[in-house]
């Protein structure tokens, strides 16, 4: 029992202090794999914020951005030039979504909606196999300057390795959140979102348009699908197999709350730096392991305590 | 008769049923450029529904409706809201996450026109044009004397207050309609006369024409040119306040007749 107890509540952080140099590695690894779950919840709160759909589709959205970028390049598309029409496709995906599947579902109960990204979901796996093929592609990251290799730093009496990668996917990330942070904040299609997001009958009255407004948060969660698609797709490749990730996305969104984007960013770290010191310090115990499972027992146990999330709103029904 | 005033806005013969349920049979009035035109009946009267047919939200089975010269079928209440027509709630619809100073903006929405690509930038034209439409939200700030929270995050302000920046945004369309739903519901009779005085200075200073429902009679009777009450869904009368007043079939609908 002693012997438990000491391997679960002391050993872990005596090693912590004894090799901080493991620990920064560890840290920093969860680091980035966070900043990736972060930008999979960014899309969700986006898409939920302003139309009240919890999108099952985003993961698929992720995958098919990368495979037509990557698709297109293989037929022969310059990279830069594939970017860009696959920017082209997500506004058109954007676009279909509000005409073939919002608008002639608007004023539906919440779970046909969210029926309906299942069929989204179906649709775009289909219509990807069908044009690009199903075997896994290679992301094409040098063609896109995105740097290989990695920096060693000596610092805290060991080695800590920095993929270069990574330091790029954290940059980019970082530089998307804040743009579509000041977006919101600043501009009028921002607070128009905002607005939408709050009450979509006052917005209807001042005129918002909600059909424009469910374009433009569609057309930013797709290039939010893309960019993660890309940064995720650079660790592996490009497969189907990787909307899978977007599920890690669940335990973040519960953690930092449906409805704010400070709350899917925090929550998305605390999940990828989590389970990697998880798995690290805590999983040997458990035979290894652990890190498949670890997000969703911590989000689990925050359930418990905070059901709105960190940062979400706490709906208080008047009866 | 050229002096005769003109029609802004002229509903004939409405209907508008909800599966069995009628909730508005038959009514036709009109609301002329520059008055303050009050709608009122007991609740469930069909008050909120007629609000809700003429900006939009609701599209009557029968009848035709005349906005400002032109005949309508049906509209979205984003065009409503383009064509003029601005609109309060009877509970109070805000955009309550964002200020006083954002929620008056969004009233601004159909005023600005530059591209999201200057938006995104905030420079150049649309800085410009930001910079001038917060300048008419400042008046109208200042107007309904609500200054003090122009920062303050409008789910946090007492009711009487979110009345107010609710006006403001309707304000800030410079609406050529302005529908206010029960504008004075909930309110003490402090809150009450200064919001009659907001309503009366918006119609006489800013030249809104207003169509609102209230169940205060007293207030109703100050305020308006003219009353139409409606009952069950049906019109009963349609005059001046004086004459509606003293009117039998409006005496019994509000306290009941004997047997």
């Amino acid at each position: 029992m002693m012997h438990l107890l000491y391997a679960l509540f002391v050993d872990p952080f005596a090693q912590m202090v004894s090799a901080p140099d493991l620990l920064a590695q560890t840290v920093w690894e969860g680091f980035v794999g966070g900043v990736l779950y972060s930008l999979i919840a960014l899309g969700f709160v986006l898409i939920y914020k302003a139309s009240g759909v919890f999108n099952f589709a985003q993961g698929i959205m992720m995958v098919f951005a990368a495979l037509t970028l990557v698709g297109l390049h293989e037929k022969g598309v310059p990279a830069w030039i594939a970017l860009a029409l696959t920017i082209g496709v997500m506004y058109g995906l954007a676009f279909g979504v509000e005409r073939l599947v919002l608008r002639p579902l608007v004023n539906q109960p919440d779970i046909i909606l969210l029926m309906a990204t299942f069929g989204l979901t179906y649709f775009l796996v289909g219509l990807g196999e069908l044009v690009f093929g199903g075997n896994p592609k290679e992301m094409i990251t040098s063609e896109l300057w995105l740097p290989s290799g990695a920096i060693d730093l000596h610092i805290l009496g060991g080695v800590l390795t920095l993929q270069k990668l990574d330091i790029a996917a954290s940059g980019i990330a970082l530089v998307m959140v804040a743009g579509l942070a000041m977006f919101f904040q600043w501009t009028r299609i921002g607070r128009a979102l905002r607005a939408v997001a709050d009450d979509h009958q006052a917005a209807l009255s001042v005129g918002i348009s909600l059909n424009q407004i469910w374009v433009i948060v569609w057309f930013a969660a797709g290039i939010v699908a893309l960019a993660t698609g890309i940064m995720w797709s650079a660790r592996s490749d490009v497969s189907f197999a990787l909307q899978v990730i977007a599920l890690k996305a669940l335990p973040v969104l519960i953690l930092g709350g449906l409805t704010s984007v400070p709350g899917a960013i925090v929550g998305g770290l605390i999940i990828g730096i989590g389970e990697k010191v998880g798995e690290f310090y805590w999983g040997p115990l458990a035979g290894g392991g652990i890190e498949r499972w670890l997000a969703y027992a911590i989000a689990l146990a925050f359930l418990l305590f905070r059901p709105q999330g960190l940062f979400g709103e706490r709906i208080i029904e008047r009866i | 008769m050229t002096d005769a005033p003109e029609v802004l806005l002229s509903l004939e013969n409405v209907s508008l049923s909800f599966g069995g349920v009628r909730a508005i049979s038959d009514v036709s009035f009109d609301i002329r450029r520059g008055e303050i035109r009050a709608i009122i009946g007991p609740n469930g009267a069909g008050k909120t529904s007629m609000l809700n047919v003429i900006n939009g939200f609701y599209t009557p089975q029968v009848g035709r409706i005349v906005f400002n010269g032109a005949t309508r079928s049906r509209m979205r209440p984003s065009e409503a809201a383009r064509q003029g027509i601005a609109r309060t709630f009877q509970n109070v619809a805000l955009f309550k996450g964002m200020t006083t100073l954002d929620n008056i903006m969004t009233g601004r929405s159909l005023k600005m026109s530059r591209g999201l690509f200057w938006q995104a930038l905030r420079h150049g034209p649309a800085l410009n044009e930001e910079i001038e439409h917060r300048k008419f939200c400042e008046e109208i700030i200042d107007f309904l004397e609500i200054e003090s929270i122009r920062k303050t995050p409008v789910g946090k302000l007492p009711y009487g207050l979110q009345k107010r920046v609710e006006l403001g945004r309707a304000l800030a369309m410079e609406p050529k309609l302005l529908l206010l739903d029960e504008p004075m519901a909930g309110m003490n009779r402090e809150e009450k006369e200064d919001m009659s005085r907001f309503i009366i200075e918006a119609n006489r200073r800013l030249g809104a024409t207003i169509a609102l429902i209230e169940h205060d009679i007293g207030v109703v009777m100050d305020l308006s040119d003219r009353v139409v009450v409606l009952e069950y869904g049906s019109k009963i009368a349609d005059d001046v306040p004086d004459v509606v007043k003293a009117d039998p079939k409006v005496i019994a609908a509000y306290l009941g007749v004997s047997h």
